[in-house]
């Protein structure tokens, strides 16, 4: 009987820290028996051998800023199965999208002496905006397990068991008392989405949404809480939105709603 | 033989971000060698701009996912000089204690995952544990109890939440930090192990003059605090960073490349370190550097390999010693109250010297922010180095060449995506 294929990943990377693809590396007690299952076709990061696609997964780190990482993404589609973004740079187009809401020309100067070396586009863009992606991992950084489960649905043509509701019900199922309740620290919980295992909240600090909005974030009514109950000012408010997910759709919209 | 050629490498791998090489020879001889890198900019100090003192730790983080704690080190030190703050005692410790994690982390995962394979020919670390299944398994071990420090203290490994200026949000249990024990201890002798293991790779014969830069403290191996010295008589505090260093921008590169003003390329990182502190180092540190023959004043940039793994053993040896002494602290944080200033925090990331300088308005809100990575750092020597490499081995088959400047440049384990991130080799011969 000829052996099976190891179906190939890839791992790619846009503008991001390399936390995300470091999470398949963190998988140290995962990572040999992922290596025997499938074959790491393409994973600079931790690998120099570079086999040729087509690919069957392709883990997409980081958001599109640049001119040329425009065309290279079509490329990653071309090349690949199934697209899975990974992060919120990839997902939401990261902290870095916080240069939607200037002008990047002047962000440039603050940055470089010689600003005409440098390509840049004016939005820091989600891969979505680009291409058709399978699916979408959040975090910042992801969770790794999330990582692990969604590569094993994919290679078993099933979907993956990833949560879409509220931090909210981390908190609860963990046991923390809710820090917004007992203690009056702002807490974006009711808008996030859960993954992290509801990590700041069980530290005694507010979420601040490294996993971004949830399905049919309420964040009108969570900033009316934060202004009328805990004092927050308008710029508090806008700063807590424009966070690590800052061009995500709702928190967009929300933090600009704080404009002062 | 052709006379002019050029060798490139239009997409390093094993390192962290995107960038590559570019050696030029010219009538047989090499004339230039770029480190190029295209990492996307991600303009940070320009995102710091209009925010609030206390976001800095959070949003520098997100700098680099392999060294986010040095980020977040390096801002609140700053932010707490400017409000005449000092964390030390038992929080001070608790900094320490999670910082030496990610100086676990991080090395093992360069000695064994990225830069070992070098040595030995492997393409990578899954290949070299077919050979050697139990010496890798060794570096995950080491890696992942690092990640546990991290975790352990922040709350995860990439971009820990327990860390703010002025101190933590929650401070560990002494029973927490108890549990930990055995682990570390196991790995300090995987890490004494590292280092008999990384002394017998075998070594390019390369040596050059290079001005080592590293925090030095009197009394401990620098890593949160000292000031910043070198081997060529630099001792400055951290504030005076700008009057003897500057950063320049080349067309090649989207990192700004730093130089000692005067005399130039310099090189940071566990070689500088271990070069300029080696008397300050755990004494089982030390006994291991003197029973694998590596002394203080090592030039060879590929023996780094090693010094990382002393590094590692001695970040062992303190995390027990911290665990032993910890006591729970009174409060998880310090008291702050925003005051305008220019301030300076210098720390020492796995790669090297992590500095950051703020203007804060009264109200703490950011008024301009200047960050200098390690990478950008060590381009120029990384440049020099490659330059004096290819000269050495012009003799080499291309495939053979390009390797080991591969490899020459994996020695300052370059963060490319602190530095800004794309690495790419090109050896070009006309």
């Amino acid at each position: 009987m000829p052996a099976k294929r190891k179906p190939k990943i890839a791992v790619w990377k846009f503008a991001s820290c390399d936390g995300c693809q470091l999470s398949l590396l963190n998988c140290e007690n995962e990572l040999l028996t992922l290596s025997r299952q499938v074959q790491f076709a393409y994973f600079p990061e931790g690998f120099r051998h570079v086999s040729k696609g087509p690919y069957d997964i392709s883990l997409v780190e980081g958001s599109i800023t640049t001119a040329h990482d425009e065309k290279r993404v079509q490329r990653v589609r071309r090349v690949s199965k199934t697209v899975v973004a990974i992060g919120a740079c990839a997902a939401a187009g990261g902290i870095q999208a916080l240069r939607n809401f200037k002008d990047v020309q002047e962000f440039m100067r603050l940055v470089y002496a010689t600003p005409e070396y440098i390509d840049a586009l004016g939005k820091s863009t989600p891969i979505s905006d680009h291409i058709r992606v399978e699916y979408e991992l959040r975090g910042c950084p992801i969770n790794k397990y999330q990582l692990i489960e969604l590569i094993c649905a994919v290679l078993n043509g099933r979907n993956p068991v990833i949560p879409s509701y509220s931090l909210c019900m981390e908190c609860k199922r963990k046991g923390t008392v809710c820090v917004t309740v007992a203690r009056a620290i702002p807490c974006l919980g009711p808008v996030t989405q859960a993954g992290c295992g509801a990590l700041c909240p069980s530290y005694q600090r507010g979420c601040y949404a490294c996993f971004g909005p949830k399905e049919t974030p309420n964040t009108r009514a969570l900033s009316h809480w934060w202004r009328d109950r805990l004092a927050v000012s308008p710029v508090a408010i806008m700063r807590a939105y424009r966070g690590v997910n800052p061009y995500a759709e709702p928190f967009r919209k929300e933090s600009e709603a704080h404009e002062v | 033989m052709k006379s002019s050629k050029t060798i490139k490498v239009d997409y390093l791998s094993r390192v962290e971000g995107e960038g590559g090489l570019l050696i030029k020879f010219k009538n047989g001889e090499a004339v230039d060698a770029k480190f190029k890198i295209f990492e996307p900019p991600r303009f940070f100090e320009a995102m710091l701009r209009g925010r609030s003192y206390t976001e800095a730790p959070d949003i520098t983080a997100r700098i680099c996912g392999i060294c986010p704690v040095a980020y977040m080190m390096s801002s609140s030190q700053a932010m707490e000089t400017a409000l005449g703050v000092k964390v030390d005692g038992q929080l001070g410790s608790l900094r320490r204690l999670i910082y030496f994690g990610e100086w676990i982390q991080s090395h093992a995962l360069h000695i064994y995952m990225l830069h070992a394979p070098d040595f030995l020919g492997y393409q990578d670390a899954i290949q070299l544990a077919g050979d050697y299944p139990e010496i890798v398994q060794r570096g995950l071990e080491m890696k992942k109890a690092g990640n546990e420090i991290v975790a352990l203290v922040g709350g995860r490994e990439v971009h820990p939440v327990n860390l703010k200026v002025g101190g933590f949000y929650k401070v560990p249990a002494k029973q927490d930090l108890d549990s930990l024990i055995e682990r570390i201890k196991k790995i300090r002798d995987a890490a004494y192990e590292t280092v008999r293991w990384t002394s017998t790779l075998p070594f390019p014969d390369f040596e050059q003059d290079y001005e080592f830069v590293a925090l030095s403290h009197p009394r401990e191996y620098a890593i949160l605090e000292g000031n910043l010295v070198s081997n060529k008589g630099l001792n400055i505090p951290v504030s005076q960073f700008e009057d003897h260093f500057q950063e320049e921008h080349v067309a090649h590169s989207t990192s700004l490349q730093a130089a000692i003003k005067q005399r130039g390329a310099y090189a940071v990182g566990p070689l500088a370190r271990f070069n300029l502190n080696f008397e300050k180092l755990s004494p089982v540190a030390r006994q291991a550097a003197r029973e694998v023959g590596l002394q203080p004043g090592c030039r060879n940039p590929f023996k780094s390999i090693i010094a990382r793994s002393i590094e590692t053993l001695h970040a062992c040896e303190e995390s027990i010693n911290i665990i032993n002494d910890y006591e729970v602290p009174e409060k998880p944080a310090m008291d702050l109250e925003p005051r305008a200033a220019t301030c300076y925090g210098s720390t020492e990331a796995p790669r090297g010297i992590c500095w950051h300088r703020y203007d804060l308005a009264e109200n703490g809100t950011i008024s301009a922010a200047g960050i200098v990575t390690p990478t950008s750092q060590n381009q120029k020597v990384i440049e020099k180095d490659l330059l004096e490499l290819v000269r050495k081995n012009g003799h080499l088959a291309d495939d053979k060449l390009t390797w080991m400047c591969e490899q020459a440049v994996r020695n300052y384990d370059p963060c490319i995506s602190c530095s800004c991130h794309f690495l790419k080799l090109k050896i070009e011969r006309e």
